[in-house]
């Protein structure tokens, strides 16, 4: 690999150094939580988090583990920074994006610390393109306080069929209003729209439903501009589990498979637009 | 109302709502005894679309509040419920449309696959009935062909042209693209196609002719025909006279009225296409009458009603009120409330074909001269 004939010393001043065989698998998970221009990064050994944020109401993260790098060397307990993330993915995908069999672009992500550039190197057909991005002070993600104890009702959907109700949602309805309850309808999506309202019931028993852990009633709203927002993350992934807490707050969580079968997550939270009542 | 429509039937009428969207942006839905009935016109009131599906096309059509209901609807919330079409015929089940009279509602219910329900409740506005009157049978000149041959047909032209000349002599059939007069000659392109009368199902021409109509409307119907696979019909006469092109099978009839562009020159004849007679830009004739669409105003024809134009009187090209115009809605219905907007001059070459004459031909409305009809319909209030 030509990206491994960079210098020992260079290596040495770097406290964060993540390499990929196929930048794809990092390009494609952050594409999908680019509805804002900013991402928080945050590097630990675990691996890589990477936060979008919408009006203080939406938080996007993307968990790519240390292991779906090829190399994942990190020199303190948490690194973090932030970056323009068009910027970033206009530079991951420099070598244009279209997708030839057997070509794929190499990429070495390397970060010396604070005040310091993102530095990527990136390689394809012997190529090399080195691409320096500035970064600032990270902001102090939004804390949800969105903990599994206070969880009141769960479902896990394969993404297939949510994926079609998405893509038919009413977009003239201001909010999505999402109904979990242990009896009829049980999974419910609904807008109310110009032309009137439309529901989308999922049954429990439905064989689109993996899991279904309702144990009351809850009918909350959310602004539809900002769950539009995970349409992407649908799209790329095969399932997704549905959560609320007691306060109606909401956590979407995809599972993404990369290119070579990889896992990742991307997780969404969203605060309710208005209490519309917990029975 | 309530009836459920199955398995590849609720794509059929998935079809038929999308190919009245190429036509006009409401629809007009009256459920009868005979079926139900899907309608449209286009805001210059030159092209017609109507869909009756009999109860036999349903698996269960019932309909107890008899005659009288019906209501219109923004055909784009109608489209919304069968979004995806390619997806429509392998995920949906059943489709259950059910009227809730109370609320003012029209509830589409979609079964899919796995279990997912889909409900769309639509508002809906009650309207006056919309109905061309036409007599197909009485054509001069009846076609039928296969969707394909006429898909393949428009295929030659560019999906920006405006209008179709369909000419026939005894053997054959001409269509060609129809260029503006005013048209630069050096940026013209004349393209024809020559079909022969074994390439249709039914070629019965009893006057040579030569018909212009819009293509997009054509489309609007092939969209449905191809998808189907329904022969096509079209019946005419001559030009001014309104084309009429259907579709229909055991549990379906679907007729799309348009009007062709008149031409006072005389009936073009056609060989070859050497250099067609330019067409006439005021068209109205009396013959018209015959195509009149009825207007079911519940109230008595009075004197209220503003002086719509009896065809052929027409002064200025522009004089063309709409008959839509606020003073023929139903009584109770908000005055305000038109469809189209009034202000608005409609399409300068295929002017408004049907009329809501009120008054019958040879009334004393024939001594109106053109200079105290309004033109158009909007109220003139004016300034002081």
């Amino acid at each position: 690999m030509p990206l491994s004939t960079q210098s020992q010393t260079d290596d040495a001043q770097y406290i964060l150094v993540a390499s990929l065989d196929n930048a794809r698998n990092i390009s494609n998970i952050l594409k999908a939580i680019t509805f804002k221009d900013h991402a928080i990064f945050s590097a630990t050994p675990n691996g890589l988090k990477v936060t979008v944020e919408d009006s203080k109401c939406l938080q996007a993260n993307a968990f790519i583990q240390a292991d779906i790098f090829q190399e994942f060397t990190i020199k303190e307990d948490s690194v973090g920074f932030q970056v323009n993330l068009t910027v970033l993915l206009d530079c991951l995908t420099i070598f244009g994006g279209s997708t030839v069999p057997g070509v794929s672009t190499a990429l070495r992500m390397c970060y010396m610390g604070y005040g310091y550039p993102l530095t990527l190197f990136l390689e394809e057909g012997g190529v090399v393109t080195v691409c320096k991005i500035n970064t600032q002070e990270p902001e102090e993600p939004i804390d949800f306080d969105f903990c599994s104890s206070n969880v009141t009702n769960k479902v896990i959907l394969q993404s297939e069929s949510l994926k079609e109700a998405f893509s038919e949602l009413d977009m003239t309805s201001e909010v999505l209003q999402i109904t979990m309850s242990p009896n009829q309808p049980y999974f419910r999506l609904s807008t109310f729209g110009n032309s009137g309202n439309a529901h989308y019931d999922y049954p429990k028993d439905s064989d689109m439903m993996e899991l279904f852990q309702c144990t009351k009633t809850q009918i909350n709203r959310y602004k539809m501009s900002l769950l539009k927002s995970s349409t992407k993350a649908l799209a790329l992934s095969c399932k997704v589990s549905v959560r609320t807490d007691s306060r109606g707050f909401l956590s979407l969580q995809y599972l993404v498979r990369n290119n070579d079968g990889q896992i990742c997550f991307v997780e969404y939270y969203c605060c309710p637009d208005e209490e519309v009542g917990d029975d | 109302m309530d009836c459920v429509v199955t398995g590849g039937n609720v794509k059929v009428l998935a079809k038929a709502i999308h190919s009245l969207s190429r036509i006009g942006d409401e629809l007009y839905l009256e459920p009868q005894e005979d079926g139900l009935t899907l309608r449209t016109v286009n805001s210059s009131r030159s092209a017609y679309a109507c869909f009756l599906f009999t109860p036999l096309f349903f698996s269960r059509y019932v309909n107890p509040e008899g005659h009288g209901f019906r209501c219109k609807m923004a055909i784009k919330s109608v489209q919304a419920v069968f979004r995806s079409l390619a997806t429509l015929e392998k995920t949906v089940e059943k489709c259950h449309i059910e009227l809730d009279a109370d609320r003012n509602r029209l509830t589409f219910t979609l079964h899919c696959k796995h279990g997912l329900l889909k409900t769309h409740n639509l508002s809906f506005q009650d309207s006056e009935s919309l109905q061309a009157v036409f007599d197909k049978d009485s054509s001069t000149n009846v076609l039928k062909a296969q969707p394909r041959v006429l898909a393949d047909t428009v295929l030659n032209f560019p999906p920006s042209l405006d209008e179709v000349t369909v000419t026939v002599s005894d053997e054959r059939v001409w269509f060609r693209n129809h260029v503006d007069q005013e048209a630069e000659p050096s940026k013209a392109m004349l393209t024809e196609l020559c079909l022969s009368s074994d390439e249709f199902d039914h070629f019965e021409v009893r006057a040579r002719s030569s018909v212009t109509f819009c293509l997009k409307e054509l489309r609007g119907l092939l969209v449905f025909a191809e998808s189907t696979g329904l022969p096509v019909s079209m019946y005419f006469d001559k030009p001014g006279s309104p084309v009429v092109l259907s579709v229909t099978d055991s549990v379906l009839d679907g007729n799309f009225v348009l009007a062709t562009l008149s031409d006072e020159s005389g009936v073009q004849t056609s060989d070859r296409a050497g250099t067609p007679a330019p067409p006439a830009d005021d068209f109205m004739n009396d013959e018209l009458e015959s195509y009149l669409i009825a207007m079911d105003t519940s109230m008595a024809a009075g004197p209220s009603v503003p002086a719509p134009l009896a065809p052929g009187r027409v002064g200025s090209p522009t004089a063309t009120p709409d008959p839509w115009s606020p003073a023929h809605s139903e009584p109770g219905e908000d005055l305000t409330e038109v469809e189209e907007e009034p202000g608005r001059p409609p399409n300068k070459k295929f002017r408004s074909l049907f009329f809501g004459s009120v008054y019958p031909p040879g009334s004393p409305l024939g001594g109106h001269t053109p200079s105290s009809q309004k033109v158009l319909a909007s109220d003139s209030e004016d300034d002081g």
